[in-house]
């Protein structure tokens, strides 16, 4: 109701004409101020549906306790309860199963759901953890050791409506925000001058005030335009894949909170309310991680998200708690003037860019903090896609390019930044190389393409960060829905067979492109953009990144001139820029093998699993088309004339497209107003900056990495492809360097034995000294309680008895007045 | 006529206030450990009374505060008693041990 009342508000009141001062530059150029028409929406939408489908899920839930006699109560019988529950109403289960394509009578997702729906028992069957797929019945038998199939003859019925109503609600209320979203954008455009629209008071203390309220400027309606559109496509892809799933309104309910908390995160006008978002998308990261609970692996890797995101998330407060003691303000506009008034490059500036830097690196996924991010693939599969793909772990790009003032005025930190974004872009993909798991190939990808977006905005290159980051959802997206296609597909098949093999694995797949042509089409297209292989959008948006650290190299970046330990900027950017570039190579080159054990040669399972592959119905294929169609196009948003003008063929070609479409260089000029201030800054600190230098050949070695890297693989792993066996009977590696790879660098292991058992060691020594301080107290308790025991037997309660004590007390006192 | 010497009185005072504590550590009936205390009560009046002529007066007007201390005593004690036996149906004073820790 509130946020109803305050978007009403938002809507007919004229927002305030406080001019926002950072911007104000921009105003003067741009003139007319930005209206905004019900952004409170935007928020109010996803949190209603957050509410709805909570309690559906609440009352699905309820619904699937089981139906025991009550403890105690002997008239049971005679009130005619059925006393066998299990087999009772609460086996429902889904005659509608056209999603799932399972036409031939086997309902392959129909568990038999006696022992309680929604208890995080069941992994999707698409989906189940990976290494403990062989302990969990993966093919419907339940627990109670029948067969599943002897069920559905009788099982058979109409889906209760809690499983139906959010299958509506749910997408509709993203796509809802999704069109509010889109009308703010386009009322935007043209636009100059930025407001934040007003909230209410949320800290009122003393010097410190926090008001919540949102800020709709370029940068956050690009984000919000991310999250609601690749959000709606992933929820409606959720529909196909999760709607079997006995927590299904659960789901529903938390990813449109996570919805809700993402767009707090980019929408909040501070630094505190961002943070809100911040911790509530990392919430529910740690739910829908761990959604099937019920698997100690699953349970534990959201539990590893949580607590890796806890050290980051210091970080993030340090930063704060710094911020407030120099500049006295925590709101965007107010820290970005108040930061460049601080001393350039000044240790101050320095420490709250490498706090930020901290927190940033804990939510995306960045060396030292990235290994939960590979655990994350434990939550279903369009979870990966939206949070750990697409959105959450990109908020850390979206910190530091919010952030950019003071990055900007801290060039040793920003070289760090980039530094640590370029060390995990290459060393994450080297352990992409060797995974088994397509999932894992998808995970580690991730954490490598997150270390480009980092290094572009360590090296000050903030809109080929965000540019990234904008491809990146969209291909990412698609692989990671197309790999649930896949494992969708796979699953399918092995449940027909009763084969226990496990769906991710891709030893166990092979030729599925003639099984799965739309999700081939759509993932290959998604592979060539990730791969950087012109027109797809990948190309241009890690070329500018690229070009970008080569260029630094040359002294022309604005942290040039910086050093780091004493080793130069431009050195270190010359290294930035190799290591880039052979991440991308290995980017290109992992991404190819993934597709060719996916996709060529031969299915590696038997006949009657082959007949079972299918694709899935429209909510799965439709999603993988617009995300591919969007992975195809989405690069021209940022085609750099100055630059494809010294590129033969090709170059003009794209100018030509983005001359006649987006224009040139659109989202740079469409973030132009957002990143004014650290422009401001490099101008009055760095004079003799001159204005942005480009440089061409860059785009002749990504487009050779691209395509040379994929040739590579075809090389190197299509005859391999074609006398591989199955998971069950081929090695997952051979030989040293590819186990190290295998088992990713073992870091997990050196994190085990340099972190967590030292400090579980560390406890369990503080836990003795509190247990030898509680055995003191305790002794102490327990002597006065036998003491006050064995003297309390003298009580007897008796009057006699004390009586008699009387009178020989008497009598010692008068005997001893005679005495002396 | 001749006085009864002052031992004898204080004799049978002592004996009688050597019956009243004897019965009160050994009887358990309430009621007669009230007779009891009753008697060590009546043993100290006769204490007091066999002493007024050594004394003076004031014995026995001790003696008067004694009595009324006595019979406000037997009231609260008796009223005590009936109660605890409409609870229990009994006037053993093991019954009376409910307070003990």
């Amino acid at each position: 109701m509130l946020f109803l009342q305050a978007a009403a508000d938002a809507a007919h009141g004229a927002p305030a004409a406080a001019a926002q001062a950072g911007h104000a530059t921009e105003a003067a150029s741009h003139g007319a101020a930005f209206d905004p028409s019900m952004p409170w929406l935007i928020l109010a939408l996803p949190l209603l549906g957050f509410v709805i489908n909570g309690l559906m899920a609440l009352v699905a839930a309820r619904r699937a306790l089981p139906h025991v006699p009550p403890v105690g109560d002997p008239h049971w019988d005679t009130h005619g309860h059925d006393h066998a529950p299990a087999m009772q109403e609460v086996t429902y289960a889904f005659a509608d199963s056209a999603a799932a394509g399972h036409g031939h009578g086997h309902d392959a997702h129909t568990p038999s759901e006696q022992e309680g729906m929604d208890a995080g028992t069941r992994p999707n069957p698409a989906d189940h953890a990976h290494d403990t797929h062989h302990a969990h019945d993966a093919h419907g038998h339940d627990a109670h050791g029948h067969d599943a199939h002897d069920d559905h003859g009788h099982a058979h019925g109409p889906k209760p409506w809690t499983h139906t109503l959010p299958s509506i609600i749910a997408p509709l209320a993203i796509f809802g925000a999704f069109v509010v979203a889109v009308m703010n954008w386009l009322a935007m455009r043209g636009a100059g001058e930025f407001d934040v629209i007003p909230g209410w008071s949320w800290m009122p203390a003393g010097e410190l005030q926090v008001d919540f309220a949102l800020l709709l400027d370029p940068l956050s309606m690009l984000m919000t335009l991310i999250i609601t559109g690749v959000g709606t496509l992933i929820h409606l892809f959720s529909i196909g894949y999760m709607k079997e799933d006995p927590g299904y309104p659960r789901y529903m309910a938390y990813l449109n909170l996570f919805v809700f908390f993402m767009l707090i995160l980019v929408l909040g006008s501070s630094y505190p309310v961002m943070f809100v978002g911040w911790e509530g998308v990392g919430l529910c990261s740690y739910l829908l991680i761990g959604f099937w609970f019920k698997e100690k692996a699953n349970a534990d890797a959201g539990k590893k998200a949580f607590i890796v995101n806890r050290i980051g998330d210091f970080g993030f407060l340090i930063a704060m708690f710094l911020l407030f003691a120099h500049t006295r303000t925590l709101d965007f506009a107010g820290t970005a003037q108040a930061v460049a008034g601080l001393e350039y490059g000044g240790a101050v500036v320095t420490a709250i860019a490498l706090f930020f830097f901290l927190g940033a690196a804990g939510k995306s996924a960045q060396m030292p903090l990235y290994v939960w991010l590979p655990d994350a693939m434990a939550g279903p599969t369009p979870v990966s896609a939206l949070i750990h793909a697409a959105t959450m772990v990109t908020a850390g790009v979206y910190l530091v390019v919010r952030s950019s003032v003071i990055f900007t005025m801290a060039p040793t930190a920003s070289l760090v930044v980039a530094l640590v974004g370029a060390l995990t872009a290459f060393f994450a993909a080297t352990i992409g190389l060797k995974q088994w798991d397509i999932k894992k190939v998808l995970a580690y990808s991730t954490v490598s393409q997150l270390g480009f977006m980092f290094a572009a905005v360590g090296l000050g290159a903030y809109t080929a960060g965000v540019f990234h980051l904008m491809t990146h959802a969209f291909f990412k997206a698609c692989l990671f829905l197309g790999s649930g296609a896949v494992i969708h597909a796979m699953h399918g098949a092995f449940h027909a067979t009763h084969n226990p093999a496990d769906a991710q694995d891709m030893r166990n797949m092979g030729g599925l492109r003639k099984y799965l042509p739309v999700t081939f089409a759509t993932m290959a297209i998604a592979t060539l953009a990730i791969a950087g292989v012109p027109p797809f959008a990948g190309f241009f948006s890690k070329d500018e990144i690229i070009g970008a650290a080569w260029l630094g190299a040359e002294g022309h970046s604005a942290f040039s001139q910086a050093s780091l330990f004493g080793i130069s900027g431009t050195a270190l950017m010359g290294f930035i820029g190799g290591t880039l570039t052979l991440a991308a190579l290995m980017t290109a080159f992992y991404m190819g093998r993934m597709m060719i054990y996916t996709f060529f040669g031969g299915f590696r399972g038997n006949e009657t699993e082959r007949g079972h592959l299918h694709e899935g119905n429209w909510t799965l294929t439709l999603p993988l088309i617009v995300l591919a169609v969007l992975s195809t196009f989405g690069g021209f948003l940022n085609v750099e004339k100055a630059v494809f003008d010294h590129v033969p063929v090709i170059g003009p070609l794209f100018n030509w497209v983005a001359a006649h479409t987006v224009g040139d260089a659109a989202l740079h000029h469409w973030l132009h107003p957002v990143l004014t201030g650290s422009e401001d800054v490099v101008r009055n600190n760095l004079p003799e900056m001159a204005e942005p230098a480009h440089a061409a050949w860059p785009i002749f070695l990504a487009i050779v990495i691209g395509l040379g890297g994929l040739a590579l693989a075809w090389v190197l792993t299509s005859k391999r492809n074609a006398r591989i066996r199955t998971a069950d009977q081929e090695p997952a590696y051979n030989g040293g360097l590819e186990k190290a790879l295998y088992n990713k660098w073992y870091v997990d292991e050196l994190y085990d034995r340099v972190v967590v058992r030292p400090l579980g060691a560390f406890s369990r020594g503080q836990w003795a000294f509190d247990r030898a301080l509680d055995g003191t107290v305790d002794f102490f308790g327990r002597m006065s309680q036998t003491l006050g025991l064995w003297f309390g037997r003298a009580q007897t309660g008796l009057v006699n008895t004390y009586a008699f004590v009387l009178i020989v007390g008497v009598l010692l006192v008068l005997g001893s007045f005679v005495a002396f | 006529m001749e006085a009864i010497p002052l031992s004898w009185s204080l004799g049978l005072s002592a004996l009688l206030f050597c019956i009243g504590v004897a019965g009160v550590v050994v009887r358990r009936n309430a009621i007669v450990l009230f007779m009891c205390i009753e008697l060590m009560l009546n043993a100290v009046n006769l204490a007091f009374v066999s002493l007024s002529p050594y004394a003076g007066v004031r014995g026995q007007v001790f003696v008067f505060f004694v009595i009324a201390v006595a019979a406000s005593e037997a009231a609260v004690g008796l009223a005590i008693i009936i109660a605890v036996f409409r609870h229990s149906e009994s006037v053993d004073i093991k019954n009376f041990s409910l307070l003990r820790w």
